[in-house]
């Protein structure tokens, strides 16, 4: 089926609207968050470029005197992204550490059972596993909203309050059921004949597991990685209930809870800060994107 | 006799029952199991246990009062308020993104030139961080700077002007996020944003798995555009597009992020929802049994959509 030239046409013409919409949140960021001061809070002044304004000294413009340039590039400042990494009393850097470690350690923590999990669920189980794994996959819609008020009180009384080690041992629990679930649909779709001939050369079940299987589900295990790993990124209530000190927050909620602070907005670095951790984070799942697809309907639709 | 068996099987019994499948399978799942119950499970019914009783975030016990903290909050104004709009936000963002997401999926699922492009775009809101992305409608809606103020305002001047459309006054422009009515609107707009790309993609997870048999025996039989869109297309994508609608509903009706960022659950608590309400009155009222039975409040609408994907799930199966 070759793409027709008209069909793209209708394709961008039907898609695009949305995509742009759907896209302009992100636009937007970049806009302002290359934006001097004096620019963006002259409301006389055309928020879609870059306006000419009295600088502050402390604003950085990399390109100025670039006449050639459009949408008057030439006057933006580099300075609101500087000012997350360097400003005073700004822990930007520490909160993307805090996540990398949180999201890490829980994805380890994720694979170790879901792994096992997944693959029993898929080939050893029978009627009973089919059950069993949409009761697990089940658990992943009991949200975070209902437990997290019982767990702030474990969390508190078992002296983890303010530790990331908290968010580390809660967080499996939406990560483990997602992940079990599509595991067992992406070792379904490999044959067992696979395992069968490993097992016929007197190779245990696990040596096989390990020795064929796992290697074969690579590109599933990435797309759990990936996935564990931006559902970890993205959960707010419980890092927010749990955790009040600035430097052991995440970026979630590090940068709503304490770079906005009262009615003081520092809108462009607000929007650097958003930017950063978002788009690398959008490729990466965007690139797994297809083989999320082929995991979520090999093990629920087939 | 038996040095030799033993010689042979290394481990010896041990292995023997790894070999087992009655063995293996509650083997391998079994700790997957235990984390879920200890941490799902078991806070669960402390939420069960909390919600009867008058603790407060000072210690996990209290005093045993019964339904009183149901009771209490169903005849709270506020708590009215949050149901009433757990349950609209719900509806109408899921109403636009089954829409939204049925026509990108049709257009998306086809290759075309520049596809990668156009799908890394819709899938954005959904791949980045709610928190963050929220950050960002948060800016463009707000107070004396909004860009969507500024778009409809020039708009307004030039194209709308001459077909006669006023639709806001250009010296006091809508104040998104500070009107009861905008807010819930701008409230609706980010969650539809954000569950979009995610139906999108379930919707294309499911036309992909429509076996191409199908397609050709309906054009065998002569089906073709609409008669084909209503008798084979839409019947074998209904499962699916329920599994999306059920998946809408609970991430849309259990979440909190998008109206803590945005509203806060303002102006004077009228974009108030349930989980909002729960942390408003558990965490930062302290009223630990109050908070659970608000939060729990949520379970009817857990169960239901539960028993709804068990019951598409085994229909799915079959087809």
């Amino acid at each position: 089926m070759r793409p027709g030239r008209r069909g793209s046409l209708v394709s961008w013409l039907v898609v695009g609207p949305f995509a742009i919409v759907l896209a302009f949140p992100f636009y937007w960021m970049l806009m302002t968050a290359l934006k001097t001061n004096g620019d963006l809070y002259d409301v006389k002044h055309d928020p879609f470029v870059f306006n000419a304004a009295q600088a502050a000294p402390t604003e950085h413009q990399p390109l100025k005197g670039q006449h050639w340039l459009p949408l008057g590039i030439e006057h933006v400042t580099t300075s609101n992204f500087g000012f997350l990494f360097h400003g005073p009393d700004i822990h930007y850097v520490r909160w993307i550490e805090n996540t990398a470690l949180v999201g890490g350690i829980v994805v380890l923590i994720t694979l170790a059972l879901a792994l096992p999990a997944g693959y029993a669920l898929a080939r050893l189980s029978g009627r009973w596993g089919q059950s069993a794994g949409v009761g697990i996959f089940l658990v992943y819609l009991v949200p975070p909203t209902l437990l997290f008020l019982p767990l702030s009180r474990v969390v508190a009384e078992l002296c983890l309050q303010d530790r990331l080690l908290s968010l580390i041992v809660v967080y499996p629990s939406f990560t483990v059921p997602f992940s079990t679930w599509l595991l067992m649909g992406f070792f379904k779709t490999i044959p067992s004949e696979l395992e069968d001939a490993a097992l016929v050369d007197g190779a245990s079940r696990l040596k096989a597991l390990l020795r064929v299987v796992f290697p074969i589900s690579l590109p599933g295990i990435l797309t759990v990685v990936i996935f564990s790993f931006s559902l970890c990124v993205n959960e707010f209530i419980y890092a927010v209930t749990f955790i009040s000190t600035s430097n052991a927050r995440t970026i979630s909620t590090g940068v709503p809870l304490e770079l906005i602070r009262g009615d003081v907005y520092f809108w462009q670095s607000l929007m650097a800060a958003t930017l950063i951790p978002s788009i690398p984070l959008a490729l990466l799942y965007n690139t797994f994107l297809d083989r999320f697809i082929a995991g979520f309907t090999g093990g629920a639709f087939r | 006799m038996e040095a030799v068996a033993q010689a042979r099987r290394p481990g010896g019994r041990w292995r023997y029952v790894l070999e087992e499948r009655r063995f293996l399978a509650p083997l391998l799942i079994s700790p997957a199991v235990l984390y879920i119950v200890l941490l799902v499970g078991a806070p669960l019914g402390l939420a069960v246990y909390l919600s009867l009783t008058d603790a407060t975030a000072g210690s996990l016990s209290g005093h045993f009062v019964g339904l009183h903290n149901y009771f209490d909050q169903w005849h709270s104004e506020n708590f009215r308020h949050a149901l009433r709009n757990t349950i609209f936000f719900t509806l109408v963002s899921q109403a636009l993104v089954l829409v939204g997401a049925a026509i990108l999926a049709h257009r998306l699922i086809r290759p075309f030139r520049g596809r990668w492009l156009l799908r890394f775009l819709v899938v954005l809101p959904w791949a980045a961080p709610v928190a963050l992305g929220t950050i960002g409608w948060l800016w463009i809606f707000e107070a004396t700077l909004s860009v969507a103020n500024w778009t409809i305002v020039h708009l307004q001047t030039g194209v709308l002007g001459h077909l006669g459309l006023h639709l806001v006054n250009p010296i006091d422009p809508p104040q998104w996020l500070g009107r009861p009515n905008l807010a819930m609107a701008a409230v609706i707009a980010v969650h539809s944003w954000r569950i979009l790309p995610f139906a999108t993609v379930i919707f294309i997870a499911g036309l992909a798995s429509i076996p191409a048999e199908v397609d050709d025996a309906a054009k065998v039989d002569g089906a073709t555009g609409l008669k084909k869109l209503f008798y084979v297309t839409l019947p074998l994508q209904l499962p699916i597009a329920l599994v999306a609608l059920l998946f809408g509903i609970v991430f849309t009706a259990t979440d909190i992020t998008v109206v803590y960022i945005l509203t806060n659950g303002g102006p004077f608590n009228q974009t108030q929802t349930l989980p909002m309400w729960a942390f408003q009155t558990g965490i930062r009222g302290s009223s630990l049994g109050d908070g659970a039975a608000i939060s729990l409040y949520l379970l009817p609408i857990l169960v239901i959509v539960s028993v709804g994907m068990l019951y598409f799930a085994r229909r799915a199966e079959v087809t």
